[in-house]
Parts: C-alpha cells; sequence; structure tokens
C-alpha cells in the first residue's frame, strides 16, 4: 500500500528470485542426498578398525585425533556415528521401500475399488493410528524377537497408514478428473486406465510421500534402537551410541550425545525441507513456508 | 443539501498495480486501474458501472485502503478536502467512511451477528452502542433477535439489511457499496437502492459499485461506465433517456465481454495469491 | 449426537481389534513367558516349571488362552506383571499418576506457548520474529525426543546443575515425606522435553490457520470497518483458529504416549513410558499387553475429544447444519 511496505515488498520479491522455489528445492534436494550417500557409503565401506576398541584414549574430549571425542572403550566417536548413521539410513530404505509399496496398493486399490474394500483399509489405517507409533513399533519388534531384524519388521511394517490416505485421496481425485473419465467411456479396462492415467499423475504426491516418510523410519529406528528394542549394543548405531552416553552424560561427557544427535538431526532435517519444498512446488498453496 | 462545499470523495489520477514475478524471473508490474478520476458529492448516489471482473472492486478497496500489501496505489484521493493517507484513513475507516461488502461471507461466520454489527468497544461504550443498534435494526425492520443470529441463519434480504445496518451504526460521511445486489430477488434489490437513496437524502454521499446498469439506472444521479480500468464517462442518470438507451446497448457487457488481458485479472482473489 | 454415538461406535470396534491383534502378537512372539519369569538359569525343577505354566495356562491351546485373556480383562483384570510382581491394573495407575503430571503439563504448556507464538508468527508474518519462531518449530519438529531429553540433562543438571538428574523425587527419600515443591522440581526437564517434541506442530498449524484467516473476506471487511490488526485478530482470528488448534492438540495424544516412553527413560522418571520399555526388555507380556491396549484408549479419547470438541463449538455444524 504505502511506499515503505511497497519497497519492502519489492525486497522480499528480489529475494525470491535469487533464492527463487526451483533453485531452493534443488538445493536442499541435492544436499540431502549428497548428505545420505556421502554417509552412507562412508558406513559401508567403512572398516571395523576404524572405531577399534582402545583402552589407552578412552574419554577423550573432541579433538583433532579424534573430531567427536571417543567414549568408554576408547572408540572412536566419529566414526562411529558415521557408521551408525549409515546403518540407520539402510533400515530407513528398506523399511520405506517396504512401507511404500504397502501404500501405493492399498491407497489405489482403496481408491478403485471403493466400496467394502475402501471402508476396509480405511478402518485398518485407523486401527493403526490408535495405538501412539511407538508403542506399536516396540509390540512388533518384539514380537519378531527384537535386533536388527525386530527393528527392520516394525519400522517397514508400520510406516504405510498415513502414505495409503495420502494416495487414495489423491487417486480419488485424479479418477473424477473428466478424462480419464472419457477414458472410461472410450472403453478402456480399468487396469489400462490405472496404467496409463492414474499412476503416472499419481507417482509426483507418492514420491514426495515417500521421501517425507523416509525422515520419520530413520528417527524412529534410532528411537527403539535407544529404548533397547532395535540393534543390539555392538553394532554402531545411534540410538545404541545415545543409549549408551545417557551412563556417562551425568560425569560430564556431553560429546558422546551431541555430535551422534546432530549427524541425525541433520539428516532428518534435510530430508524434511527436501520434501516440504518439493511438495510446495507441486502444489504452491499447500504447508508450511520452510 | 448544504450548497456548493467541496466533494466528499474526490479522486485524481487514481492507479493501482500489482507486482507480480513470472517464473521468479521476470518482474512484471500489472496496472489494473488506469489515472481514474471520480468525484461524489454530499447526497449523492455515484455508480460506478462495469461488468464483472473489471477491477472495479479494486477502487472500492482502493478507497478504503485495504488493498493487498503487493498492490502500489498512485494519484490523489480527498475526503472533505482532506487528503487520504494511510495514517488518516485508519481513523476514517469504519468511522467517517462506510463499506457495504458484497454478501454475508464478508461476516464472520463464527459471530453472531449483532457483536459484529456494534465492532469491537470498550466497555463503557457498550451499552450506548446496544442502544444504537436497537434503533438501526428498528429503521430496516429487522427484530431485535437477528442480532444473536450467526451469519449463515441469515436469509438474503436479512443479510442485504444487517450489512446496511453495519454500516450506519455511525453517522458516515461516504457510504461505499461493492456489488450490493447481485442475487438478490428484483423487490429487495429494489428495497436496498431504495435505502441508499435515503441515506443520500440524509446527506451522505454513496459510492455504489454494481455490474447490474438497470437497477444503477433506476437509482443513481450519475454513472460512471467503468470499463478496462478507466472510466470511459460519467454522465448524469437522466442521459439515458430515450435514444440514451443505444449506448447501454454498446456497453461490454451487454454486446461483449471483457477481453481477459492477463490471466486471473477477472479475479481478484486469484490475482492475489498468483502475485509474488 | 449421531455421528458422536458413530465414532464412538468404531472406536470401540477398532479397540477390540487392536486388542486380539495385541494378544496374537504376543502368542506369537519368540521370548518365552516362562524363562522370561523364572530366569533362564534358575535352578527350578521341572515340576515347578509345569506347576506355573499350568496355573498361568499357558499349556492351554492359543484360542482358550486369549478367551480367558479377554474373560479376565473385560472384567478388568490383566494378569499379573512379572517385572513389578504386582497387578499390572496396580502398575499401570501408580505410573499414570506421574505420567499423567508431566504429560500434562508438556501438553498445556506446548498447546498454549505454540497457539500464542503462532499468532505472533503470522501477525508478522515475514519479519524476523516469524522467521526465527519458524526456524526453531522445524529444528525441534525434527529433533529426536530422547536426544533433546539428553541435552537438556547435560545442560541443565549436569554443567549448570540447575535441576536435578533424573527420577521423580530425591533419592532415599519415601515416597510419603516428599513434597510437592520436590516434585515440580523434578518434572520440570522432563516435561520440557516433552513440551519440544510437540510445540512445533502446533505453533506452525496456528500461523497457517490464522494466515489463511487473515486472508480471508470476513478480515477484509472487519478492516474496513476501522479494526486495526490486533483487534481483528483478537475478535475474529482466535475465534476462528482456536477450536482447529485444540482439536490438533488433542488429535497429537499418540505422539506425546510415544514420546512420554522416550522422555521417561532418558530422565529415569518411574512413569508408564520407562515400564512399558522395562516391560519389553524384561518380557513381561501382561503388562505389555495392558499399557499397549491403555494407550490405545488414550489416543481414542483425545480423538473422541477433538470429535466431540469441533461439534460443539462451531453454530454450523451444533445446530445440524451442513455445507453439502
Amino acid at each position: 500500500m504505502s511506499d515503505r511496505s511497497f519497497q519492502k515488498a519489492q525486497k522480499r520479491a528480489a529475494a525470491e528470485i535469487f533464492w527463487n522455489r526451483r533453485r531452493r528445492t534443488l538445493f536442499v534436494l541435492g544436499a540431502a542426498v549428497l548428505y545420505l550417500t556421502v554417509t552412507l557409503a562412508a558406513g559401508w565401506f567403512m572398516s571395523p578398525e576404524c572405531y577399534d576398541i582402545d583402552y589407552s584414549a578412552k574419554f577423550t574430549a573432541p579433538c583433532p585425533a579424534h573430531l567427536f571425542g571417543t567414549d568408554y572403550m576408547g572408540r572412536d566417536m566419529f566414526f562411529r556415528s558415521v557408521k551408525g548413521l549409515s546403518n540407520s539410513i539402510g533400515v530407513g530404505i528398506l523399511a520405506s521401500a517396504v512401507s511404500s509399496v504397502i501404500a501405493l496398493i492399498l491407497g489405489t486399490a482403496a481408491a478403485l475399488q471403493g466400496g467394502a474394500l475402501d471402508r476396509f483399509i480405511n478402518w485398518c489405517v485407523d486401527l493403526c493410528m490408535g495405538i501412539p507409533h511407538l508403542i506399536l513399533l516396540i509390540l512388533i519388534s518384539f514380537m519378531a524377537g527384537k535386533g536388527g531384524r525386530g527393528v527392520l519388521i516394525a519400522v517397514a511394517l508400520t510406516h504405510w497408514p498415513e502414505l495409503t490416505r495420502l494416495v487414495r485421496a489423491e487417486v480419488l481425485q485424479i479418477r473424477s478428473a473428466r478424462y480419464v473419465q472419457a477414458s472410461y467411456r472410450m472403453g478402456k479396462t480399468r487396469r489400462e486406465v490405472a496404467k496409463e492415467h492414474i499412476l503416472p499423475q499419481a507417482l509426483p504426491v507418492y514420491l514426495i510421500g515417500v521421501v517425507l516418510l523416509f525422515p520419520h523410519a530413520i528417527m524412529h529406528e534410532a528411537a527403539i534402537t535407544f529404548l533397547g528394542f532395535g540393534f543390539p549394543a555392538e553394532v554402531p548405531a545411534i540410538g545404541v551410541i545415545l543409549s549408551e552416553s545417557m551412563n556417562h552424560i551425568t560425569t560430564g561427557k556431553w560429546w558422546m550425545a551431541v555430535f551422534p544427535g546432530l549427524m541425525l538431526l541433520t539428516a532428518v532435517m534435510l530430508l524434511d525441507a527436501a520434501g516440504e519444498n518439493l511438495k510446495r512446488l507441486l502444489n504452491p498453496n499447500s504447508g508450511n513456508e520452510a | 443539501m448544504k450548497g456548493q462545499k467541496e466533494p466528499v470523495l474526490a479522486v485524481k489520477e487514481l492507479c493501482v498495480s500489482f507486482t507480480m514475478y513470472d517464473r521468479g524471473l521476470n518482474r512484471r508490474e500489472f496496472e489494473m486501474v488506469h489515472q481514474l478520476s471520480l468525484t461524489v458529492n454530499a447526497g449523492e448516489i455515484v455508480a460506478v458501472a462495469g461488468s464483472s471482473g473489471s477491477g472495479k472492486s479494486l477502487l472500492a478497496h482502493g478507497i478504503l485502503g485495504i488493498l493487498p500489501e503487493n498492490a502500489k496505489v498512485t494519484g490523489t484521493m480527498e475526503f472533505c478536502g482532506r487528503r487520504l493517507e494511510e495514517a488518516s484513513l485508519k481513523k476514517l475507516r469504519g468511522r467517517e467512511i462506510a463499506f457495504i461488502p458484497q454478501s454475508v461471507k464478508y461476516l464472520d461466520p463464527l459471530m453472531k451477528v449483532g457483536r459484529q454489527v456494534i465492532g469491537p468497544c470498550s466497555r463503557a461504550e457498550k451499552k450506548e452502542r446496544q442502544e444504537k443498534l436497537k434503533q438501526v435494526f428498528a429503521r430496516y425492520q429487522l427484530e431485535e433477535s437477528v442480532a444473536n443470529l450467526y451469519p449463515y441463519q441469515l436469509s438474503g434480504g436479512m443479510a442485504r439489511r444487517v450489512l446496511i445496518s453495519g454500516a450506519v451504526m455511525k453517522p458516515a460521511k461516504l457510504i461505499v457499496a461493492d456489488e450490493p445486489t447481485p442475487g438478490l430477488q428484483e423487490s429487495l434489490a429494489r428495497e436496498t437502492l431504495c435505502n441508499f437513496r435515503e441515506l443520500a437524502q440524509e446527506g451522505c454521499g454513496v459510492l455504489l459499485i454494481t455490474h447490474d446498469i438497470d437497477l444503477a439506472l433506476q437509482m443513481a444521479d450519475r454513472i460512471a461506465i467503468f470499463y478496462d480500468g478507466k472510466i470511459l464517462e460519467t454522465v448524469p442518470a437522466a442521459a439515458f433517456s430515450g435514444d440514451g438507451r443505444a449506448f447501454l446497448r454498446a456497453l461490454p457487457q451487454n454486446e461483449f465481454a471483457a477481453e481477459q488481458k492477463f490471466p486471473g485479472a477477472g479475479n481478484t482473489e486469484g490475482f492475489r495469491q498468483r502475485i509474488i | 449426537m449421531k455421528k458422536i454415538m458413530l465414532t464412538a461406535l468404531r472406536m470401540l470396534t477398532l479397540l477390540t481389534a487392536i486388542s486380539i491383534l495385541s494378544f496374537l502378537m504376543m502368542a506369537k512372539a519368540p521370548i518365552d513367558p516362562l524363562t522370561a519369569y523364572i530366569g533362564t538359569n534358575s535352578t527350578i525343577s521341572e515340576d515347578a516349571r509345569e506347576e506355573i505354566a499350568e496355573y498361568w495356562g499357558l499349556n492351554d491351546p492359543p484360542l482358550e488362552r486369549f478367551m480367558t485373556w479377554a474373560g479376565n480383562t473385560l472384567r478388568g483384570e490383566f494378569g499379573r506383571s512379572i517385572v513389578y510382581k504386582q497387578p499390572v491394573l496396580t502398575v499401570i495407575k501408580e505410573r499414570f499418576r506421574y505420567s499423567l503430571a508431566l504429560m500434562l503439563i508438556a501438553w498445556l504448556s506446548s498447546g498454549i506457548l505454540g497457539f500464542v507464538l503462532g499468532i505472533g508468527a503470522a501477525v508478522c508474518k515475514d519479519s524476523i520474529l516469524d522467521r526465527g519462531i519458524r526456524t526453531v518449530c522445524l529444528v525441534f519438529q525434527s529433533a529426536p525426543t530422547f536426544w533433546v531429553g539428553l541435552i537438556m540433562l547435560s545442560v541443565f543438571a549436569v554443567n549448570l546443575g540447575w535441576f536435578p538428574i533424573g527420577l521423580a523425587a530425591p533419592m532415599g527419600k519415601m515416597a510419603s515425606e516428599v513434597t510437592l515443591a520436590e516434585r515440580i522440581y523434578h518434572l520440570i526437564l522432563p516435561s520440557i522435553t516433552l513440551s519440544i517434541l510437540g510445540i512445533g506442530k502446533i505453533t506452525l498449524y496456528t500461523r497457517q490457520k490464522l494466515l489463511e484467516i487473515l486472508d480471508s473476506e470476513f478480515m477484509l471487511y472487519a478492516r474496513a470497518r476501522g479494526e486495526n490488526t490486533w483487534q481483528m485478530v483478537k475478535s475474529h482470528g482466535i475465534r476462528n483458529i482456536a477450536i482447529p488448534a485444540i482439536t490438533v492438540q488433542f488429535a497429537s495424544f499418540s505422539e506425546l504416549f510415544g514420546g512420554i516412553a522416550l522422555a521417561e527413560t532418558v530422565f529415569s522418571y518411574p512413569g508408564i513410558g520407562s515400564a512399558v520399555t522395562a516391560a519389553g526388555l524384561g518380557g513381561d507380556v501382561p503388562l505389555l499387553l495392558g499399557i499397549a491396549i491403555f494407550s490405545a484408549v488414550f489416543v481414542f479419547t483425545g480423538n473422541l475429544i477433538a470429535n466431540i470438541l469441533y461439534g460443539m463449538v462451531d453454530p454450523r455444524i451444533r445446530e445440524g447444519f451442513s455445507h453439502e
């Protein structure tokens, strides 16, 4: 309105040009992918010697030789954290792959079939969301016998409900579009329409949903490992590391908790930001502005 | 009428433009209202008539200073001889300049209409305002119980009268009404316009923004023909008798639709979201 | 009213299904409850083992076991906890008292603070304040609760020494001697940790919702009638966003329950969250089942309240008016 607020709007718009949404999304997405692949690869190819036990160097505060310090057995925290995060990312990838396939099948089936199947799938979604997620994770990993396998199963089997809802809503919307209705009327079978029109259209929303699901999977793996239901103590995992650090934090060994947690936080935040930015690129009027 | 005083509202060379960024790279300025001049005298109804989506509402919003942030306004506006600026507008809005919106959509859906008509006020003022509300409602044949209804419960005619009540709670000198009649039955529309005439006779200046030129003709003293962000001509309503009708027939909304110059230009709402 | 009944009915079927599923899961669990109870290297005789198994009905076929269990559950008997050597219901009641205080404080403070911050951010959209609030919220939303707890502990309890390191009361004190002040003192850090979990969501939601409302036509009209920003937010803004925000807050019971499991473990706080961890690790099936069902009831209650609230306050829904 006034000149001043107009200038303000102009300035903001100028910043928008520089950091325009597309460029920012690419940047965040690139950063997230880079961070994850580097961590994953580094963890994968790391020799266990990097975080070998060395009692002579136990409880070393962060220094150039040990960037993140060492723990109560003198293991280097930097290498352990990288290895741990790479394990978490591995679980995250597998789990979100399984969950997203379940969600895609259930969501499309519910939307295209409708009727009783739709109601049943919705009921299942409500069922899974009715128990606190963490409690459900504990139950499933307990049933599956704890350990790495248990945590993988638990995380893979519990992340589909929200994505199913998303896919269902999207498919319903696409199905009602005129051109889809037209191709039904032109005599195409349901399967053909689903393959040619609906799935390709639903794909972007689905993929963004998967990107947003991924950080949750990583975080939940870390959480139940932290509680003692996930990876066993000898496997380097962020949850294990933080759980051990709990015993030493009272004596002032802060570095054992701070750095591994920051690495996890960075991964989660980058993925979240990438997902949110992608979502806004697709649908400018939705979601929170990052 | 109080003789030759300065007009209630004098708009000179008003331009309203929006800045838009195309794909975040090309900055474009869209001028929606160009070089518009208009006066409204006390006791007079001036109708601005134009097809829907030609930017008439922007004129109303511009006068009240409630355009979105990314709008740029140039030109001058004077209210009873005083320059209208952001600061002075803040004091005048809702007091000396009243606004009558299009529909109940402009009322808070969760607040009883009585409280909305009264507006926010201190505890001391409250009693007096409630008294005034009763008077105003009585004047427009609204029952007192209407004050306790929610907007969605109002019928079309009730809603109109409630919205007018909101404008006359304080003695306004200028009333800006944005499309007050669409969707109303003819009798109701006529009743609404009669109310405006009454207000004008009490000394108000009324600026009526409408696309319904026939109704405008019946009630307004002067009619400004608004097309594509410009006022083509301002003529006394009396001129539209006999052969004057031929001119009417040539108007865009009767013969041809307004040309869509830019995307979303027709729809201020859509436009607002698209800019920046 | 009818809608609420239907919702309640739906929740009842879900609850039943959850009970059945959890029971099946536990029945399939590879951990032998007997071994868990007795301990792996105990010298108990085979006869005694058999006796205990008989007492618990462990030798019966699964269906029969389920019927017995379901019957007991309906009568409010969840069995005995193996870890705490007490009836499950007693453990839950006892522990939930502690957790309730924690959850209530965290829930209220994150809700109120989040609401206020969200309004502030929306009113000053794009200012430094707004950017700051948004950034902090995004960080909080992504931060793992247990890690936040560890950092809190490290900074405020260990380095600064302002707060105790854990537990719900000073060590070595009888429960009857603990004063209210001491309890509150021990509650502060865990509840801050738990609040951080929830505050991001409610703040960003409130902000987004208020921005939508500020953009609406009735706000334009309010401004045209001379209301200033504060009056607009006070009289129309809060009125229109309060109920959606409260609903979101009630619907977050699920995350809250997960959060206490983590926060209580970090602070060794003797609530229901640390009990569920202990039960899971100790192979305490009856307690685990009991808490799982309890948590489901808790979440359902939150959702039910959210549903009812939504219907009660909006006059359009209250009077059976619908847009469709």
